[in-house]
């Protein structure tokens, strides 16, 4: 039960982070129909800079202080990449077809990993993550359960993230600018809208959770590479698939199942029968995930939630 | 009367295809303007280039003294021009009252909650039904939500865009009726419809399109009375 328990814990874990990138890939699909497949770097950026605003600005300080700091910096470093990527990259495309944004983003990827590896110093090798008081050091230990610190951050930021980004859509006159986009871009600009500048806020909202990711994702592995977003941005981009594209609470749902199902599956395929178990363990977990969520969309194409444009369930 | 909105020599293309072929017209301050014409004539583009949706091939477009067919879509709202599209594209997944404010998206005023009122007076069954997603509204509930929600913006200038489209003799009558209540609360409209007769009847000033050109112009009442508009348009021979 204990093993169980705590592959739930680890599911949720890595789940959370899968959630707060997939929101991205699914809130700038939901306005304009793009797979923004740079948004990974996104990510990995937000990532870079926590870490430079600790090095530079906070003289590598571990007090629990600085971490609001490496926050902002690093959502300022996510959404500044993210909003100059829109502008220059995405909006010169915004009426050419479907396919020149979708190669372009995936140009805009590797150029982006490229810059960080030859730019940011020591950046061609794995960096160290600074290691924040509180939110790192001795696990807390449920029963048998053992939770990092780190897990709970990540899962707390999502609850948070999550629940600010409700309220935003839901409550205020720009979301509800938003919705009016994703359903009908047309109308939406006879109603006054600026669709471009809602086309901005969309991707800047995604930004911001990727850069509260990538200081999640530093935290938990204490260190990080320029290389970082790709996995982790295919893996959420596959959540967001799950949940129903387009729609912000079935990207955080998929995260969720995602996550939980890759930890158990890393688990307990390692006992299965007639020697199948060469087939289990961690090195299968991609190829069992995968399989899952190729089934799962064979049975509900539209995801579990339901894929529409950016919406409330 | 001041022209509200000139139009001079308007050419709308989708891509080769010319749609509207070089009209010109004016609406009035106050008055009620009816465009009617054949399927196809070029009357829903026209209205789509005025709000700015469209851009055209040349012409010019003026509302107020200023020359909008330049301007971005979002900014002519501002300016005083309210389009309630045909189809009514009402946003089905938000309720009957997001849909109403945003069509007052463009505001800062405090005078939004006022002007809510008084489109749930005008139309009491949004009010009811505030709470409701709009896309399990009926057309006829449909197009008085999207005509509320045009009016939300406090216009100068209203283009409605075949609101009687699908709806029962009724429900026409209703939404007819409505129109000249605007344009008595000092609403200019511009009005595309099929339905000639309940349109001419109400109009100032109807222009008659077809493929692309005007080739009628007159009073409501002298429309309603030629011969060429009874044989076409209100189905005499
Ligand atoms: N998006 C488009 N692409 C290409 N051609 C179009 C497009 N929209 C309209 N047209 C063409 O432009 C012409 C004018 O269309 P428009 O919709 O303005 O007519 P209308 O007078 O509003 O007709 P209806 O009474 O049927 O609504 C038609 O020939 C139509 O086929
Ligand atoms: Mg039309």
């Amino acid at each position: 039960m204990d093993l169980f328990m705590q592959q739930l814990v680890n599911g949720v874990t890595l789940g959370s982070l899968y959630a707060l990138i997939a929101v991205g890939y699914t809130v700038v699909y939901g306005i304009v129909q793009l797979i923004n497949f740079a948004h990974g770097e996104v990510f990995m950026i937000g990532a870079f800079g926590a870490l430079g605003t600790w090095s530079y600005l906070l003289g590598e300080s571990t007090s629990i202080w600085v971490l609001p700091i490496m926050i902002i910096g690093a959502v300022a470093a996510s959404t500044g990449t993210a909003v100059i990527m829109e502008r220059f990259a995405y909006r010169p495309l915004r009426h050419a077809p479907r396919l020149a944004p979708l190669i372009t983003a995936i140009g805009v990827s590797v150029f982006l990993q490229e810059a960080v590896r030859l730019f940011y110093p020591g950046a061609k090798s794995k960096l160290p993550f600074p290691q924040i008081d509180v939110v790192t050091g001795p696990a807390f230990k449920l029963g048998g359960v053992v939770i990092q610190r780190a897990a709970l951050f990540t899962v707390i930021a999502l609850v948070i993230c999550a629940l600010l980004l409700w309220l935003f859509v839901n409550r205020t006159k720009l979301g509800r600018g938003m919705l009016a986009v994703s359903q009908d871009p047309d109308t939406a600009r006879l109603m006054g809208i600026n669709v471009d500048r809602i086309i901005v806020v969309a991707f800047a909202l995604g930004a911001i959770l990727a850069g509260v990711a990538g200081v999640a994702q530093g935290l938990q592995n204490s260190n990080i590479d320029f290389r970082i977003g790709f996995l982790a941005g295919l893996k959420a981009f596959t959540a967001a698939v799950l949940g129903g594209i387009g729609n912000i609470e079935g990207a955080v749902v998929g995260g969720l199942v995602l996550g939980v199902v890759e930890a158990l599956v890393t688990q307990y395929t390692q006992y299965l029968p007639f020697g199948l178990s060469a087939f289990g363990g961690s090195s299968w977990k991609d190829v069992w995930t995968f399989a899952l969520l190729i089934l799962v969309l064979v049975f509900r194409p539209q995801g579990l939630m339901g894929a529409r444009v950016v919406d409330r369930a | 009367m001041s022209a509200l909105l000139e139009i001079k020599d308007l050419e709308v293309a989708y891509g080769k295809i010319l749609a509207v072929k070089g009209i010109s017209f004016t609406v009035g301050e106050g008055e009620v303007v009816c465009l009617i014409g054949t399927n196809g004539a070029g009357k829903t583009t026209t209205l789509r280039t005025i709000s700015g949706l469209l851009r055209p091939k040349s012409g010019e477009i003026w509302f107020q003294g200023t020359r909008i067919d330049k301007v971005a879509a979002h900014e002519i709202v501002s300016l005083g021009v309210a389009h309630s599209p045909e189809g009514r594209r009402i946003f089905p997944r938000l309720t009957v009252e997001e849909n109403l404010l945003l069509g007052a998206f463009s505001r800062n005023d405090g005078g939004i909650k006022n002007d809510l009122e008084a489109a749930y007076d005008l139309f009491p069954i949004l009010r009811e039904r505030a709470k409701q997603p709009a896309g399990t509204f009926s057309g006829g509930e449909q197009q008085m939500l999207a005509m509320g929600r045009a009016m939300m913006s406090r216009p100068k200038l209203l283009m409605l865009d075949e609101p009687s489209m699908g709806l029962s003799p009724l429900m026409m009558q209703r939404i007819m009726t409505t129109v000249t209540t605007l344009q008595q609360q000092g609403t200019t409209i511009l009005l595309v419809e099929q339905n000639a007769q309940a349109a001419l009847g109400r109009s100032n000033k109807g222009y008659v399109l077809e493929v692309g050109k005007v080739v009628l112009s007159g009073s409501g009442q002298e429309l309603l009375h030629d011969d060429k508009v009874r044989k076409a348009y209100l189905g005499e021979d």
